[in-house]
C-alpha cells in the first residue's frame, strides 16, 4: 500500500509551479488525504513548509536526494 | 457573502492582492493592526521574474535556497494565500492590451485591471467584504497613477470596493471607510516613488523580513527580455507563446544566424542543465572533445550550410574556440551525428545576430 493518496509529478517544473500543483491536487481531496509531491526545483525546500503553513497542512516528510524531492503532505482541515 | 454577514458575526474580511513586496505587506498588515479578518491571492503569471531566475541559477554554495516572496510574507503575516494561475488567460493581456505597454512590453494597466477583477470575483465567492492592494500613488509610471487608479478601480468594475491603504489619505473614501469598517485615519497617504515612508512604517510594526524592491514585479518591464519576445513574435509573425516559450527566454545567449533559426547556448553549468529540459522537438548540438556548452536549435534547419554555421556558433562559445576544430554531437531527435567544424571567429559573428 502506498503513503499518500494522489502523487504530483513536478520535475521539471519551476517555483512556484509545484506548489501551484500541489494546491490543486489538495483541493480534491478529504482533510487528512495525502499528496506526494516529486520536485527537481530547490525552491521546494523552503515553499513547500512554508505553504503548509499557511494553509494548514502537515509536512509529513521530505527527503532530497541530489536534485530530487519527495515530500508527503498531509491535507488539515 | 453579504453585509448581513458582518451584521452576524462582527467580522469584517478583507482579501488583498499579495506580491510579498514590503508595500502589500504593509497595506495587509495596516489592515490586520484593526481587526480586520485578512486573506490574500497572488497571481501567477508565467512572467514572475523572482521565482524562474533563481531557479535556472543555481543559489551559492551554502547560500539558501530561493523562495516565493508572496508564500512566505503570508506565513508571517499568518494570513491565508489563494494562489491561481492565470498564465493562459494572462496571454490576451501580453499580445494585445488594450491600453498599450509601458516602457517595455509590460502592459501594466491591463494586467491590474485584470487582476483586481479576479481578485474582487474571488472575494465576492470566497465571502469577503472588500478587496485591497499595496499600490502607492505615483510609484510606478504606468498603473500607479491618479488618472489611472480610477480606470483600474471603473474597468476592473470594483469602484469604491478597493481601498489602497498606504495611499488612501490621498483618494477619495472608499465604502468600507464610509461604511466604518475600515478606520481611515489609520491609513496612510503615501506618495511618489520614494521608499522611506514604507521603511520607517516596516520598523514601527517590527517587520524585518522583506525582499529589496526589485525594478517591476515581473519579466515584461525587462528591456533585455522583452526585446528575445518581440524578436520571437517577429520571426513567427504572430503574438502567441506557449509557457515553455516564456521560460527559455528566461535563459541562455539567444543568437539568430538567420530568420528561420535560432540558437539557444547555455551560459553556465545551471543554464545547461535547464535548457536541457527542453531537449525535445528541438534539435541539439553538444561539444564532444572538449567542454562547452549545450546548445538548442529553435526552428528548422535542413540546409547543411544552416547546420554548420549552426555548429560553428556553438563550438566557437566551447573551451575549444582557439582550436583549429571541434568535434560536436548534433542530434536532431531521429539521427545523432558527429561533425568536426572550425569555431566561428569573433569577427565572423555580427552584434545583430545577438538578441
Ligand atoms: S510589472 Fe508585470 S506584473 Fe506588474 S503590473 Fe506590470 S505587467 Fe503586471
Amino acid at each position: 500500500m502506498s503513503d499518500y493518496d494522489l502523487e504530483v509529478d513536478a520535475r521539471g517544473l519551476l517555483c512556484p509551479l509545484p506548489i501551484l500543483k500541489s494546491d490543486q491536487a489538495m483541493t480534491t481531496l478529504p482533510t487528512q488525504g495525502k499528496i506526494c509531491v516529486l520536485a527537481t526545483d530547490p525552491g521546494i525546500e523552503r515553499d513547500l513548509p512554508a505553504w503548509c503553513a499557511v494553509n494548514g497542512h502537515i509536512l509529513v516528510s521530505m527527503t532530497q536526494q541530489g536534485r530530487h524531492w519527495r515530500a508527503i503532505v498531509e491535507k488539515g482541515s | 457573502m453579504t453585509h448581513a454577514s458582518i451584521e452576524k458575526t462582527g467580522v469584517i474580511r478583507a482579501l488583498g492582492l499579495l506580491s510579498g513586496g514590503l508595500d502589500s505587506t504593509l497595506a495587509a498588515r495596516l489592515l490586520l493592526e484593526q481587526g480586520i479578518e485578512v486573506g490574500c491571492v497572488n497571481f501567477h503569471t508565467g512572467f514572475c521574474i523572482q521565482s524562474h531566475t533563481s531557479a535556472i541559477r543555481n543559489p551559492k554554495p551554502g547560500a539558501p535556497p530561493p523562495r516565493h516572496d508572496a508564500l512566505h510574507a503570508a506565513q508571517s503575516l499568518g494570513v491565508k494565500l489563494h494562489m491561481v494561475d492565470i498564465s493562459s488567460d494572462y496571454v490576451r493581456i501580453v499580445t494585445d492590451p488594450k491600453h498599450g505597454y509601458g516602457k517595455n512590453l509590460n502592459p501594466c494597466l491591463d494586467c491590474k485591471i485584470f487582476m483586481v477583477a479576479k481578485a474582487w470575483a474571488m472575494a465576492k465567492e470566497l465571502g469577503y467584504h472588500f478587496i485591497f492592494s499595496g499600490e502607492v500613488l505615483g510609484q510606478r509610471p504606468m498603473s500607479q497613477r491618479r488618472d489611472t487608479f480610477p480606470v483600474i478601480d471603473r474597468e476592473a468594475g470594483v469602484k469604491g470596493w478597493l481601498l489602497r491603504p498606504l495611499t488612501a489619505l490621498r483618494m477619495p473614501e472608499t465604502e468600507p471607510e464610509k461604511m466604518g469598517w475600515v478606520d481611515r485615519s489609520r491609513l496612510e497617504g503615501f506618495n511618489g516613488r520614494g521608499r522611506k515612508p514604507q521603511m520607517a512604517l516596516a520598523k514601527k510594526l517590527a517587520i524585518t523580513d522583506y525582499p529589496s524592491p526589485a525594478g517591476g514585479c515581473c519579466f515584461l518591464t525587462d528591456e533585455n527580455y522583452t526585446r528575445k519576445l518581440r524578436d520571437l513574435w517577429a520571426y513567427r509573425n504572430n503574438r502567441d507563446y506557449s509557457m515553455e516559450d516564456i521560460l527559455l527566454l528566461k535563459a541562455g545567449r539567444h543568437i539568430r544566424p538567420a530568420p528561420h533559426f535560432k540558437l539557444m547556448i547555455g551560459r553556465d553549468q545551471s543554464e545547461n542543465l535547464f535548457l536541457s529540459g527542453f531537449r525535445k522537438g528541438r534539435m541539439t548540438i553538444q561539444t564532444k572533445n572538449t567542454p562547452g556548452p549545450l546548445t538548442l536549435v529553435e526552428g528548422e534547419i535542413t540546409a547543411a550550410e544552416d547546420r554548420l554555421l549552426a555548429c560553428r556558433i556553438a563550438a566557437r562559445y566551447s573551451k575549444g574556440k582557439d582550436l583549429p576544430t571541434v568535434q560536436l554531437t548534433v542530434d536532431d531527435g531521429n539521427v545523432t551525428e558527429v561533425v568536426e567544424v572550425t569555431p566561428l571567429p569573433a569577427h565572423e559573428l555580427p552584434d545583430h545576430w545577438h538578441v
